[in-house]
């Protein structure tokens, strides 16, 4: 029985590899805030991912709650914020985009369940004065 | 000259496989799509619209987490029936949105207004009725939690969804996902949307 080739299968890895590395993308960043999503059954698919932002609130992960204790924080890119600095975050990243992607700019909301609203308004108000005013309410699918 | 052994190639790019695997996310992001309102244009005038008191369902969120609709307690449940009800009334009760006739063609060009659910949806001249000034709004305090707010949110475009997909089983004989997109907008123009993203009070002591 003559053996079977393998030459070829260096190729074939690398193009599965290469549509890895098309379809998905690296991870933007490191939480450093502990969020469970609420869930919903009415949830509709974000359209487009590379002309959305992301806002992370939560309370700090276990690793940093020695370091900043236990209050609900927002996360901007790799670090905690306040809401004051939520305008500039959304001008340097809509800045970023394409004159013809800045309609679609939408913000996601990535949430903990627990969050006071209170923190969740201040982020909305500071959206709307930034002129952002796409935004998604991140949740997971609820099964049953 | 001896060719360079390459039987490793596979195991390198397995390996480079797997890390990109590992690192990268595919996980698509779902949610609740909203439009938050612009900024007002000075900090003092507040844009409120005026809204009838019969087109409008105030929706209340205690600090406690305690649901109210209008003037009465209600459980997470109640929210959807109720919603319906009010965003509907088929029965054109005088508490509920006013309807106001309004032409869509593809609609009335369907077999709506042969089916037997037509007296909910038209007049008898086969006028289209549209509850189209209803809003609803879902006011929060500043301690109420996340999870209660977007469930609220949730059953509320359950409320449409449903709705929606009546009608759209009512007029063309399918769900309203199957629809294409011509008949999709016009049931939407049937059931628009209205979910007001309005600026919360603080409601907690009067409760």
């Amino acid at each position: 029985m003559p053996e079977l080739s393998t030459s070829s299968l260096p190729d074939l890895i690398f193009t599965i590899l290469f549509f890895f590395m098309m379809v998905t993308s690296m991870r933007e960043v490191t939480l450093k805030v502990r969020i469970q999503k609420p869930v919903g059954t009415e949830l509709e698919k974000l359209a487009r991912k590379s002309c959305t932002s992301f806002i992370y609130i939560g309370k700090p992960t276990e690793m940093l709650k020695a370091q900043y204790g236990e209050g609900t924080r927002i996360q901007l890119n790799d670090d905690y914020a306040e809401a004051t600095e939520i305008y500039n975050f959304v001008m340097s990243d809509r800045g970023e985009l394409a004159e013809i992607d800045k309609p679609f700019y939408t913000i996601s909301l990535k949430v903990d369940r627990e969050t006071p609203m209170g923190i969740v308004t201040d982020v909305k108000q500071a959206l709307r004065k930034a002129y952002a005013l796409k935004i998604v309410y991140s949740a997971d699918q609820k099964n049953d | 000259m001896p060719s360079l052994n390459t039987t490793s190639t596979a195991d390198i790019s397995f390996m480079l496989l797997i890390f990109f695997l590992v690192t990268t996310s595919m996980d698509t992001d779902r949610g609740l799509g909203r439009t938050l309102p612009k900024p007002p244009e000075d900090e003092e005038q507040q844009n409120e619209i005026d809204v009838k008191e019969r087109n409008l369902l105030n929706i209340r969120v205690n600090k406690d987490n305690y649901l109210m609709i209008g003037d009465d307690f209600v459980s997470l449940a109640d929210v959807k029936p109720r919603a319906k009800e009010f965003i509907a009334n088929f029965e054109n009760l005088s508490n509920l949105p006013e309807r106001n006739p309004k032409s869509i063609e593809l609609l009335e060009n369907s077999r709506l207004s042969s089916s037997p659910e037509a007296g909910k949806y038209m007049t008898a001249s086969g006028k289209l009725m549209v509850t189209d000034k209803h809003v609803i709004s879902v006011q929060t305090d500043r301690g109420t939690s996340y999870w209660v707010y977007f469930e609220v949110q949730n059953e509320l475009v359950a409320a449409y969804n449903e709705l929606r997909d009546d009608l759209a089983e009512a007029a063309f004989g399918r769900h309203y996902e199957n629809c294409t997109s011509e008949e999709q907008e016009a049931i939407r123009h049937f059931y628009p949307q209205k979910i007001s993203e309005a600026e919360p009070k603080k409601y907690g002591k009067a409760l």
